[in-house]
């Protein structure tokens, strides 16, 4: 189930030798504010990248679930509501106690800086704020989720 | 012999216009507009002054809905605002209201506007965070302590469950004596651009605009000083539509919500004149100013023309606007305080009838209160200091403003045939038709950033190192924990068999086709709670899921 692994074995690398990533976006938590995962989710799908959205007012349980029977590599997370302290954490645990850590969690919303850094200890991959250029995003995903060095 | 002098003057003017240095950019509006560098009495030919705009209080109302307009008294301040629990709120309040803000706006958490309690599993980690919590009669009445609820105005941003919040308004007012006639307000109440745009939608649309139609009918019979709907562009605009979108899709749905009032029985006229309509304002100065004076002038037309309207204040589009969300950054924050007072004089420059103006660090979190103050006096400053009250639609006769003023309205108009054709608004929600223009819109207004066809100051220019952190106002989860406590603690009081009793009434109201607010209201002075009212309402209207286009 790692990423790694997924990388070598599956038929969807392109000819440069690079993976094809699957990638589910969501939105969790009650508000409906999905114009920046839906531009989101437009700007992978056209840089190649395998894009399913989720839709609005997932649980972590149905986000992980739908993570693992997609078999993704990564799930895209938007949140605006403020409960990304409570539901984000969740993700994390509910990917760990289905054995399914390989699978990267990244985010963007409305999330305060001091809340994004408390998120990427807890091993949030990477956490794009308001602003965040569209390429800087599909750029994280096409290497392999690596955020931009500092 | 003078026409062709001029013509020789402007060729002459062409000449060196075109020989001379020009940007590559701002050759169009936010909205993709092309624009004349420069716009001439020959932009508006056959332009016709009574035609166009008449008289400020006048028929089509271009130049403003009342006569006097800012002369006779500013526009009212309406600072949306909201946090944590009911008390906290309600403190806020009183501390707007003694600086000198004319006018409460009730901004509610996520559970609340989407019609769960604050104990429901659902609400976990939302409660009191976007607003403030609202689970039964006995919040509102904590919000409201100490209001002079027959001298204020309230308005509520709330949509699905908007019927059940108006009716613990009313049983609020009643419990301090104040008769329904007496209480002033609006709700939000546009249920048809949550499917366009918000997505804070929980029932199908039938029943969704029932529910509409019934907040209408009965502040039509019993509460005149009442706006049961606020007809809403800000969210389909802040969701990514270009401003002629914004503007098309908002006086749709409008029209919807007159055919559907008038479907049930009630004379336009008895209705029309408390609707009431809620824009953005964006960044580009001049699209919106045209976009707020179009709005005018088409709702005049189709409300004499098309329903045929007789009372003139059916006539009149009054408006409330927020400055654009959107176009704040999280870089360089304090930037944002420039950028709401631009919108802010756009709007005002429109003839908006109330506005709200955001906080600079609106793009991180909730307001401080230093920068809700920031917002508020930035109004203050335009009203007192700018001396743009003096005189009435100031840029009326403007040749580039009329001249974007008519392109605006023969955009709506494009897009009124367009929807028609498509069946309707329904029809539209339906086949997914709004959705995907805005999405489109929303996808090209980043591409352009990202090619650099567009500057935001701060994000693909101009750009600082860190940003240096700004404070925040942060909801500790305390407020959830006391708001559940004080939840149950309601649950265990009350009497348990009266609120049984009131929510199979509303089931058997709700599946025949009386007017349910009779009904909410019953049940919110039993202290049935907002999950409860709305999950009752679920079994007989069902809910509501779309299709995601992107």
């Amino acid at each position: 189930m790692s990423t790694a692994s997924k990388a070598s074995t599956e038929p969807g690398a392109r000819q440069a030798g690079r993976k094809t990533y699957r990638v589910l976006t969501c939105k969790v938590g009650l508000d409906g504010h999905d114009r920046g995962v839906k531009v989101v989710s437009r700007a992978l799908r056209d840089a190649g990248v395998e894009v399913i959205y989720a839709g609005l007012r997932q649980t972590p349980e149905m986000v992980v679930e739908a993570a693992i029977q997609e078999d993704v590599d990564a799930i895209g997370v938007s949140l605006h509501s403020g409960a990304h302290m409570t539901l984000i954490p969740r993700i994390l645990e509910l990917l760990k106690e289905r054995g399914a850590q390989g699978i990267v969690v990244f985010g963007g919303g409305i999330i305060p800086a001091d809340d994004a850094r408390q998120l990427r200890s807890m091993g949030v991959a990477e956490i794009f704020g308001p602003g965040t250029a569209l390429q800087d995003i599909v750029e994280f995903v096409n290497n392999g989720f690596t955020p931009k060095p500092a | 012999m003078a026409l062709r002098r001029t013509k020789t003057i402007r060729e002459e003017w062409e000449e060196h216009y075109r020989g001379g240095k020009q940007s590559p950019r701002e050759g169009a509006t936010i909205s993709g507009v092309p624009l004349q560098p420069l716009y001439t009495p020959e932009d508006l030919a056959g332009w016709d002054y009574e035609e166009k705009l008449g008289y400020p209080g006048h028929f089509p109302y271009t130049r403003g809905v009342y006569h006097s307009m800012y002369r006779g008294r500013p526009w009212t301040i309406r600072q949306f605002a909201g946090y944590g629990s009911a008390e906290e709120t309600n403190r806020r309040y009183k501390f707007l209201l003694a600086h000198g803000q004319t006018g409460l706006s009730v901004a509610f958490d996520m559970p609340t506007l989407m019609g769960y309690d604050s104990d429901d599993p659902l609400s976990r980690g939302e409660v009191g965070h976007c607003g403030v919590a609202i689970d039964s009669l006995e919040d509102m009445e904590t919000l409201l302590n100490g209001m002079r609820l027959d001298s204020i105005t309230t308005s509520m941003t709330i949509n699905s469950p908007a019927a059940i919040l108006y009716a613990m308004y009313i049983a609020a007012g009643e419990k301090t004596g104040v008769s329904l006639d007496r209480l002033g307000g609006t709700l939000q109440n546009d249920i048809l651009k949550e499917y366009i745009a918000q997505k804070e939608y929980i029932f199908p649309p039938e029943p969704s605009m029932r529910l509409v139609v019934d907040t209408i009918v009965f502040a039509a019979r019993h509460m005149p000083r009442w706006n049961a709907v606020s007809i809403s562009g800000y969210h389909i605009r802040e969701a990514g539509s270009t401003a002629v979108q914004e503007l098309a899709f908002t006086l749709a749905d409008g029209m919807a919500y007159v055919e559907a009032a008038m479907a049930a029985g009630l004379g336009v006229d008895e209705f029309a004149p408390r609707l009431s309509f809620f824009f953005d304002s964006h960044i580009d100065f001049f699209e919106e100013i045209a976009k707020f004076r179009a709005a005018r002038r088409l709702w005049a037309r189709i409300m004499r023309d098309r329903y045929g309207a007789r009372d003139p204040r059916s006539w009149m589009l009054r408006f409330h606007t927020q400055t654009a969300g959107v176009s704040l950054t999280r870089q360089q924050v304090e930037n944002n305080v420039s950028r709401t007072a631009v919108e802010a004089m756009a709007a005002v420059l429109g003839g908006t009838n109330s506005l709200h103006t955001n906080a600079m660090d609106e793009v991180l979190a909730l307001p401080t209160e230093r920068a809700a103050q920031i917002a508020l006096r930035t109004q203050q400053i335009l009203a007192h200091e700018t001396g743009i009250t003096n005189t009435i639609d100031p840029l009326g006769g403007s040749y580039f403003v009329e001249r974007l003023t008519d392109e605006m309205e023969a955009g709506a108009r494009r897009y009124f045939d367009r929807i028609e054709e498509q069946g309707g608004v329904l029809a539209c929600i339906e086949n997914g038709f709004f959705q995907r223009e805005i999405a489109d819109a929303a996808f090209e207004f980043e591409r352009k950033l990202e090619a650099g066809e567009r500057i935001v100051v701060g994000v693909n220019e101009y750009r600082e190192g860190d940003d240096t952190p700004v404070p925040t106002l942060r909801i500790g989860p305390e407020t959830e924990a006391a708001q559940v406590h004080k939840l149950s603690a309601l649950r265990a009081r009350r009497d348990g068999s009266s609120v049984q009793i009131r929510l199979e009434e509303l089931k058997t109201v709700a599946s025949g086709r009386e007017n349910l607010m009779p009904s909410l209201i019953a049940c919110v002075k039993a202290y049935v709670t907002e999950g409860e009212i709305m999950g009752a309402l679920k079994e007989v209207f069902g809910v509501y899921r779309e299709q995601s286009i992107y």
